[in-house]
C-alpha cells in the first residue's frame, strides 16, 4: 500500500522540494502551510510519516508534534522536525514532544531520502 | 538535485518570498504604530527566517545570507536587547526591496549585492549594543550527495565491533522503529544481530508499546564508530549503547585463536569467573553454552549473541587472511617441485586409467575416468599455474645492466619494457637471465649506435633498447629489440664466407644469413671489446633458448634496429603432444611443432626415396625416417605417415608408421648416459607403463640441414 507522508512547512519552496522528493520514491504527499492547517487536514486520517517546520504561524512545529503524538492514530508514526542550524535547542524541544528525529535546514533531496529510510520501514 | 525540480523551486522560491515580503511589509507598519507588538515582531522574525532556510535549499545563498544576519537583528529585537525604532523599520523595509530585487535578479554581475547588503546590515549594527554584535555562523547548503548520517569513513581495514543496543521502554513512542536500525547497521557491513528477549514478561501483564526487548549487534565494518554512532543519532539519550572493538582488523590472523565462549560471557559481564570455573569443574560432556543454560547461569540469547560472535570474528579474520593470501604466500621452491611431480605422476596415472576404461568397455568406469580427466586436467594447470611468476622482477634487473653498458660505451642508451606482468615458468626464468644479458648486451655494443653517429643519420641521440613480453599460445614470446644500426649483412657474408659456411657468390636467404651469428665462434665484431665481440655468447644464447624447448628468430632491418625474437614454452614439466609409432616403439613429436600429418603411400615412397621431398600443395617438404634416424629394425607398413613440422619458418616431415594421437606428456628427463643421444630430448611414460621418448625437434631439423648441405 503506497505510504503517505504529510509535510508541514509555511515555506512553498520548501513544501515543493519535500513533495517532489518523496513522491519520486513512491510516497503519497498530504502538504500543509502550518500546523493548525496540518490538524485540520488531519483530522484521523492515517498518515505514516510526518514532517514539520519548527517555526511558522498559527501553530508551531513543537506544538504540532505534541498535538499529534497525543492522537492515539498518531502515537507510533515517525515524526521528522526540520530546524536550522541556529535552533539546536529546538531539536531537544522536538524530541521532548515526541519527535523522532530531525533534520537541519538547508537539506538536499539525498539528505531527505536518507533520513525518510531511517525512520519509515 | 535534478534541474527540473531547481528550476521549479527556484520559481517558487521567488513567488512565495514575495508573499512573505508583502506580509512583512504590513507587520513593520503594524509595529511602527505599536512599537510593543510582539506578535508583530515574531511574524517579522519568522518571515527573514523563512526566506532563509527556503533561499539557502533553492540556491539563492547571497538571501540566505543576508537574511540570516537581519534575522539575527530580530532576535535580538524579540529578547528585547534591540527596541524597535523609526531607523530600524525603514532598514528592514529597504531590506526587503533588496532582496526583492535580488531574487529577481539573481546574478547583477561579479560582486552581486555585495556594497547595497553591506551598508544596510551595518546600519543594523549601529543598533546592536556593541557587546551583542555575536555572530552566528551562516547557513551554507552541504555538498548535494552527502548524507549527514553516513559521514565516510577513512579508507582502513575491517574492524568487529560488538554492540549494545538497549533503548528505553518508551522508545516506540518516539517512533522509533529498532528493526530500521538494525538494517542501516547491516547497511555498514557484515552484521549478526541477536535479540535478548528474556525480559519479555508473560502476555497479561505485558504493554504492548513498551520495548522489553535489547539487542546484541557484531559488525564487521571499515567505517568506524562514528558511523555506528550516527545510525543511533536520533535516540541519543533514549538508549544505552556500547560499541566495543572485539577484532581490530590487524591482530594475529590465528582464525582458531578468538576468546572463548567463557571469556566473552565474563568480558560482557554475563557470567562472573566463579561460576565459569564452577561449570568446568564439573566436567560435563555437553558443550559449555548448554550447560551455562542449564544450570540457570547465562541466558540462551546471550549464549547466542557469544556464538555469533566467535563465529563473526572467525570469518572476518578468515577474510582477511584469504585476502592476504591472495597477494603472497611463501611456499619453498622444493615444496612446489614435489607437488608438480606428483602431478606429472598422477596425469600419467590418469592416462593408463583412461585407457583400461575403455577397453573394459563399461560406461560406469568410463564416466568415472573422463571425471577424473578432467579433474586431473584442472589440478594440473592449477599446479602449474603456482610456478607462474612474472617476469617483471627479471626486466628491471636489466636496467641497470643497460645504464652501466651506455655509461662504458660512451652511448646514451634508454631501456624500456612491455608486458612485465606476462607470467612463466619460474625455472625458465631462471635460465633465461643468463641468455637476455647476452641478448641485450648485444643489443648495446653491437646495435645501438655512438650519439653523434645517431644524430647524423638523423636520429635520436639517445637509442632504446625495448624488452617486451607476451603470451601466444602455449608459449610465451620475449622481444629484444632495439633501434641501432641493425645487423649489417655484408659483415655477415664476409665473415660466413671466411669461416666456409658458405660460398662467396651463394645467395641465402636473409634469414639464414641472419641466423649464422648464432653459430658458435661467429663474431662480427671487429673491435673485441669487454663486452661483447669473442663470439661467445650468441651460440650460448642459442643453446639455453634451446634447452629450454624455445627458439630464436631474428629480424633486422640497416639503419632501423634489430629484434631479436624468443619463444618458450610457458611451461617445462608437461607439453601437449602428439604420438607416433615407429617399430612398435612409440615417440612423442611437441604438438606445438606439429602443423599436419600426411600420408605417404607405398608409391610415392618410392618415387621420392632418392631426393626425400614430398610434395605438399606444391610446397616441397623434405623428410626423415626416424626408422633409419634411430636405426630401427622391421618393415615399413604399406602406408606410412609423414608428421609435418615446422620450426623458425622451415617445414621438415618425420616418417612414422602410425599417428596415434595427442596426449599429455609429462616430461622427464634422460639418465646421464642417454643425455647426449641426437633428436630426443626426454622421455614420457605412457598410459600401459611404457616408455616413449620426446623428439627433439631442432635438432632433428639440423639433421636434415645437414643432409641437405652434403
Amino acid at each position: 500500500m503506497t505510504k503517505t507522508i504529510m509535510s508541514v512547512d509555511d515555506s512553498a519552496s520548501v513544501r515543493l522540494m519535500i513533495n517532489f522528493t518523496l513522491k519520486q520514491l513512491g510516497y503519497e504527499i498530504i502538504e500543509a502551510a502550518n500546523g493548525k492547517e496540518a490538524l485540520k487536514k488531519l483530522a484521523g486520517r492515517r498518515i505514516d510519516m510526518l514532517i514539520t517546520d519548527v517555526n511558522m504561524p498559527e501553530l508551531d512545529g513543537i506544538s504540532l508534534v505534541r498535538k499529534v503524538r497525543e492522537d492515539p492514530l498518531y502515537k507510533l508514526i515517525p515524526i521528522i522536525i526540520l530546524t536550522t542550524e541556529s535552533q539546536t535547542e529546538k531539536k531537544h524541544e522536538g524530541k521532548a514532544a515526541g519527535a523522532t528525529g530531525w533534520m537541519v535546514k538547508p537539506f538536499t533531496p539525498d539528505q531527505l531520502t536518507a533520513v525518510v529510510k531511517k525512520v519509515l520501514p | 538535485m535534478s534541474e527540473e525540480l531547481q528550476d521549479r523551486m527556484r520559481q517558487a522560491f521567488t513567488d512565495e518570498t514575495f508573499e512573505i515580503l508583502t506580509a512583512l511589509e504590513a507587520s513593520l507598519l503594524q509595529l511602527e504604530e505599536d512599537p510593543g507588538d510582539t506578535e508583530a515582531v515574531s511574524s517579522i522574525f519568522r518571515a527573514f527566517h523563512t526566506i532563509k532556510g527556503s533561499g539557502a535549499m533553492s540556491g539563492f545563498d547571497e538571501v540566505s545570507g543576508f537574511t540570516h544576519d537581519i534575522e539575527n537583528v530580530y532576535d535580538l529585537v524579540r529578547s528585547g536587547r534591540v527596541l524597535p525604532c523609526r531607523t530600524l523599520i525603514d532598514l528592514t523595509l529597504s531590506a526587503a526591496d533588496l532582496i526583492r530585487e535580488m531574487v529577481l535578479n539573481p546574478h547583477p554581475g561579479e560582486y552581486g549585492y555585495q556594497e547595497q547588503t553591506a551598508s544596510i546590515l551595518a546600519g543594523f549594527k549601529s543598533l546592536s549594543p556593541s557587546d551583542e554584535g555575536r555572530k552566528r555562523p551562516r547557513v551554507v547548503l552541504p555538498p548535494s550527495g552527502l548524507n549527514p548520517f553516513m559521514f565516510s569513513a577513512e579508507p582502513g581495514g575491517e574492524v568487529t565491533y560488538r554492540i549494545r543496543f538497549k533503548p528505553v521502554k518508551e522508545i516506540f513512542l518516539s517512533g522509533t522503529n529498532p528493526v530500521l536500525l538494525m538494517r542501516e547497521l547491516s547497511g555498514l557491513g557484515d552484521c549478526r544481530v541477536v535479540a535478548h528477549m528474556d525480559d519479555i514478561p508473560e502476555l497479561d501483564e505485558l504493554d504492548p508499546e513498551a520495548c522489553y526487548v535489547y539487542w546484541d549487534i557484531i559488525l564487521t565494518t571499515s567505517r568506524g564508530t562514528d558511523a555506528i554512532r550516527d545510525v543511533f543519532i536520533f535516540i541519543d539519550g533514549q538508549c544505552e549503547l556500547n560499541i566495543e572493538v572485539v577484532d581490530d582488523g590487524e591482530s594475529d590472523l590465528d582464525t582458531s585463536d578468538y576468546k572463548r565462549l567463557g571469556e566473552i560471557l565474563i568480558e560482557k559481564s554475563e557470567l562472573t569467573r566463579e561460576n565459569l570455573e564452577k561449570v568446568l569443574s564439573e566436567k560435563k560432556t555437553l558443550p559449555l553454552g548448554e550447560l551455562l543454560i542449564d544450570e540457570g547461569l547465562v541466558d540462551r540469547d546471550s549464549v547466542q549473541a557469544a556464538l555469533a560472535e566467535q563465529e563473526q570474528v572467525r570469518l572476518a579474520r578468515e577474510s582477511r587472511l584469504r585476502a592476504e593470501g591472495i597477494s603472497s604466500l611463501r611456499v619453498s621452491a622444493g615444496k612446489l617441485d614435489r607437488l608438480v611431480n606428483l602431478v606429472g605422476e598422477l596425469v600419467t596415472v590418469q592416462a593408463r586409467l583412461s585407457q583400461t576404461s575403455l577397453r573394459s568397455q563399461d560406461p560406469g568406469l568410463i564416466s568415472i575416468a573422463e571425471e577424473i580427466e578432467r579433474l586431473t586436467a584442472e589440478l594440473r594447470d592449477n599446479t602449474m599455474n603456482i610456478r607462474m611468476v612474472p617476469i617483471g622482477t627479471t626486466f628491471s634487473r636489466f636496467r641497470r645492466l643497460v645504464r652501466d653498458l651506455s655509461q662504458e660505451l660512451g652511448k646514451a642508451v634508454e631501456i624500456t619494457t612491455e608486458g612485465a606482468e606476462t607470467e612463466l615458468d619460474k625455472t625458465v626464468i631462471e635460465k633465461l637471465n643468463d641468455p637476455l644479458v647476452h641478448l641485450i648486451r648485444n643489443c648495446v655494443d653491437h646495435g645501438i649506435e655512438l650519439p653523434e653517429v645517431r644524430a647524423a643519420a638523423g636520429k635520436k641521440r639517445k637509442g632504446r633498447v625495448h624488452l617486451a613480453a607476451l603470451q601466444s599460445g602455449p608459449n610465451v614470446i620475449i622481444r629484444i629489440s632495439d633501434d641501432g644500426a641493425g645487423l649489417d649483412r655484408g659483415v655477415i657474408r664476409r665473415k660466413a664466407v671466411e669461416k666456409g659456411l658458405m660460398a662467396p657468390d651463394e645467395s641465402i636467404p636473409e634469414r639464414e644469413l641472419f641466423s649464422m651469428i648464432l653459430l658458435p665462434g661467429f663474431t662480427t665484431s671487429e673491435n673485441v671489446t669487454n663486452v661483447s665481440g669473442r663470439g661467445v655468447g650468441m651460440d650460448v644464447v642459442k643453446k639455453s633458448v634451446e634447452a629450454l624447448r624455445g627458439t630464436i628468430g631474428i629480424e633486422s632491418t640497416p639503419g632501423v634496429g634489430t629484434t631479436i625474437t624468443l619463444s618458450l614454452p610457458l611451461t617445462l614439466a608437461i607439453i601437449e603432444g602428439l604420438l607416433v609409432e615407429v617399430g612398435g616403439e612409440m615417440f612423442v613429436v611437441p604438438l606445438s611443432a606439429v602443423k599436419e600429418c600426411v600420408e605417404l603411400g607405398r608409391d610415392s615412397a618410392r618415387r621420392t626415396e632418392a631426393t626425400r621431398v614430398i610434395n605438399i600443395r606444391s610446397q616441397l617438404v623434405p623428410y626423415i625416417r626416424l626408422r633409419e634416424q634411430f636405426s630401427m629394425d622391421g618393415d615399413r607398413p604399406e602406408r606410412e605417415q609423414i608428421v609435418i613440422v615446422r620450426q623458425d619458418g622451415q617445414k621438415v616431415g618425420f616418417v612414422v608408421d602410425k599417428v596415434i594421437g595427442e596426449f599429455q606428456t609429462v616430461i622427464k628427463t634422460l639418465g646421464r648416459v642417454f643425455r647426449d643421444v641426437t633428436g630426443v630430448s626426454g622421455a614420457t611414460i605412457l598410459g600401459d607403463g611404457s616408455v616413449a621418448l620426446i623428439l627433439d625437434v631442432p635438432q632433428l631439423l639440423e639433421v636434415v640441414g645437414k643432409r641437405g648441405g652434403d
